[in-house]
């Protein structure tokens, strides 16, 4: 996390057109409708965080970044290779790996259960049974277990 | 509808003009918003080709199919010898029933499920505790209130009627005069002490022959799909023209496809060109009074992981590392309390009355029940409150009138096989 150490000092009109700007996006979200799919109380986070990675795992212990050989489908049980390399991008061998996650907007949690069924060459382990069983925001967070110490990462996927 | 034809199809056309000209225009309804690539993935032609069944490597021969075929209308497989899969299975009525309870030889506590298309499922019945087509269909024979027999009453039936074909297909028979005439691991007492009576090579033998006839009847099931519904070639035609047609959907069933891929939320569960992602959901369906409490996919996880016929099992084709579904089956999760199938949707206009018990009569009301979202009698409801108008709902359920389109198969196979077969 990083921390703003200077003082805000947006201009008042810069204000005024962000609060604009926010009033707008909102009133657009519920002209759709969607404001109400958000039932399981989670807001979405900005764009910037979702994808496949590399992401840092919370207490920066490692770094993972998802590799699927082919776009992620729905219905479908999907094979997810996951490299893992520690804080200064080496690929880590013999992590455990616990698979959970699920979609905050619904408060569900993953329709099947994911492992770990092989650890390739170069940090790479392989989840297998992942399951996206509808379009949307999905969490997959890894629980990373080494020598070097236990810590987890999110990743957040719109499918 | 009474409008003449003429007003109709201006009002569609108005309807497409401004699903055409309007992305981002403040004001309009979401029927004037919806895109191509909203619908596309509900259309029938992005319907995957069939999966192979690893545990059925006879799943298609068309031999087999034709033998399963004759077999899915045969009554003499039944204690009876009154009931068939197509007692329940009426291809006639898309080959389910229209009862709120299936009745074989007795009344069951859940409501007959259509089998157009049901190779695309991992999981079969309401709970998914089988996971293939030819384990599901061994379900309802050795059931004492469907088909009410046993697997070696039924090995006696093919051997006394089928033993060209069965022969010819699947190899020798057993010798059938060391086979009781009914014996059965889950059939009443008298069946199961028939059963513990054989000799293991014997109750083996008479297992493979039933195997066998679950194996020829899923084949002949695979074969039925859904037919191309109106809906279908809405999209069909706008994929091709490059713009949405006048003259397909009408204006409520437009807004009432705007409204599924929408605010309505249908495609959460309701997704996929068979509008179902084959998941199991507690949407808060009210139990029917006098049945025993039916907790759905809960108990179910344990029953398919332990199933006789499963893809793990030895009557299983299937190899190692073949079974993925089991393998990954979540099974510890409290959503799985009193969730059920989602069913396609397909022809669901056809199949009244609705849910897993035949609890909600038409499909009006079920539209209402989603708007509700009423507490579920047990586990937790996934369903929110929608806050939708009536004329919203009648939009949905016009929608929904369009989904149908028949159930298709190879010739003859929609009907009972003809008698020179």
């Amino acid at each position: 996390m990083s921390f703003n150490t200077q003082r805000n000092k947006k201009p008042a009109w810069r204000r005024i057109a962000l609060s604009a700007a926010v009033v707008a996006v909102t009133l657009g979200a519920s002209a759709c409708g969607h404001l109400h799919l958000i039932a399981g109380g989670a807001e979405r986070p900005a764009a910037a965080e979702f994808g496949l990675g590399p992401r840092p795992s919370a207490a920066q212990l490692y770094t993972a970044t998802l590799l699927p050989r082919q776009p992620l489908r729905l219905r479908q049980l999907e094979t997810v290779p996951v490299r893992i390399a520690d804080a200064s991008g080496r690929p880590v061998a013999g992590v455990a790996i616990a698979v959970s996650g699920g979609m905050p907007e619904h408060g569900h949690g993953l329709p099947t259960q994911p492992r770990v069924t092989r650890a390739l060459a170069d940090g790479v382990y392989e989840i297998e049974g992942v399951r996206f069983s509808m379009g949307g925001w999905w969490q997959l967070t890894l629980a990373i277990e080494s020598p070097a110490g236990a810590d987890s990462v999110t990743f957040n996927l719109s499918l | 509808m009474t409008l003449p034809i003429r007003l109709r199809l201006g009002a569609a056309t108005l309807a497409s003009l401004l699903v055409i000209g309007s992305a981002g225009a403040s004001g309009r309804g979401p029927a004037e918003r919806l895109k191509l690539e909203d619908v596309t993935a509900l259309a029938l032609d992005s319907l995957p080709p069939l999966p192979r069944d690893a545990g059925n490597v006879r799943a298609d021969e068309p031999a087999v199919a034709d033998f399963g075929h004759r077999l899915f209308f045969d009554a003499r497989l039944s204690a009876n010898g009154q009931v068939s899969c197509a007692t329940c299975h009426d291809p006639r009525r898309e080959f389910q029933d229209g009862a709120p309870l299936a009745r074989g030889a007795g009344t069951t506590d859940r409501r007959t499920m259509p089998i157009a298309a049901t190779a695309h499922s991992p999981f079969l019945f309401w709970d998914g505790r089988k996971d293939s087509l030819w384990a599901q269909a061994l379900g309802p024979l050795e059931s004492a209130v469907e088909h009410g027999g046993t697997r070696a009453q039924y090995a006696h039936v093919i051997a006394r009627h089928y033993r060209q074909d069965y022969e010819r297909l699947f190899g020798a028979l057993p010798d059938m005069r060391e086979v009781p005439a009914s014996a059965g691991p889950l059939g009443d007492a008298r069946a199961r002490a028939a059963w513990n009576g054989m000799s293991r090579v014997d109750r083996d033998a008479v297992t493979a022959v039933f195997v066998n006839v679950g194996k020829a009847i899923a084949a002949y099931e695979r074969r039925i799909g859904y037919g191309a519904s109106r809906f279908d070639r809405f999209v069909a035609a706008w994929k091709r023209d490059g713009k949405a047609p006048a003259d397909v959907l009408q204006a409520d069933e437009l807004a009432g496809l705007a409204l599924f891929v929408g605010k309505a939320n249908c495609t959460q569960c309701h997704n996929g060109p068979l509008l179902t992602n084959n998941e199991f959901h507690n949407t808060g369906i009210p139990a029917r009074a006098g049945l025993p409490d039916d907790r759905g996919r809960r108990p179910a996880v344990a029953a398919v992981q332990s199933d006789e016929f499963n893809c793990r099992s030895r009557w299983s084709d299937a190899r190692p590392g073949e079974c993925a579904e089991l393998e990954f089956l979540a099974t510890a999760s409290a959503a799985l309390e009193r969730a059920f199938k989602v069913p396609s949707l397909r022809n669901v206009a056809e199949r009244a009355p609705y849910m897993h018990a035949g609890q909600i009569a038409t499909l009006a009301d079920v539209l209402r029940h989603y708007n509700r979202g009423p507490a579920a009698p047990a586990g937790r409801t996934e369903l929110k409150p929608l806050g939708l108008a009536a004329e919203e709902l009648r939009q949905l359920e016009a929608f929904l009138r369009t989904l149908s389109g028949g159930v298709t198969g190879p010739a003859g196979y929609l009907a009972p096989p003809s008698s020179h077969e």
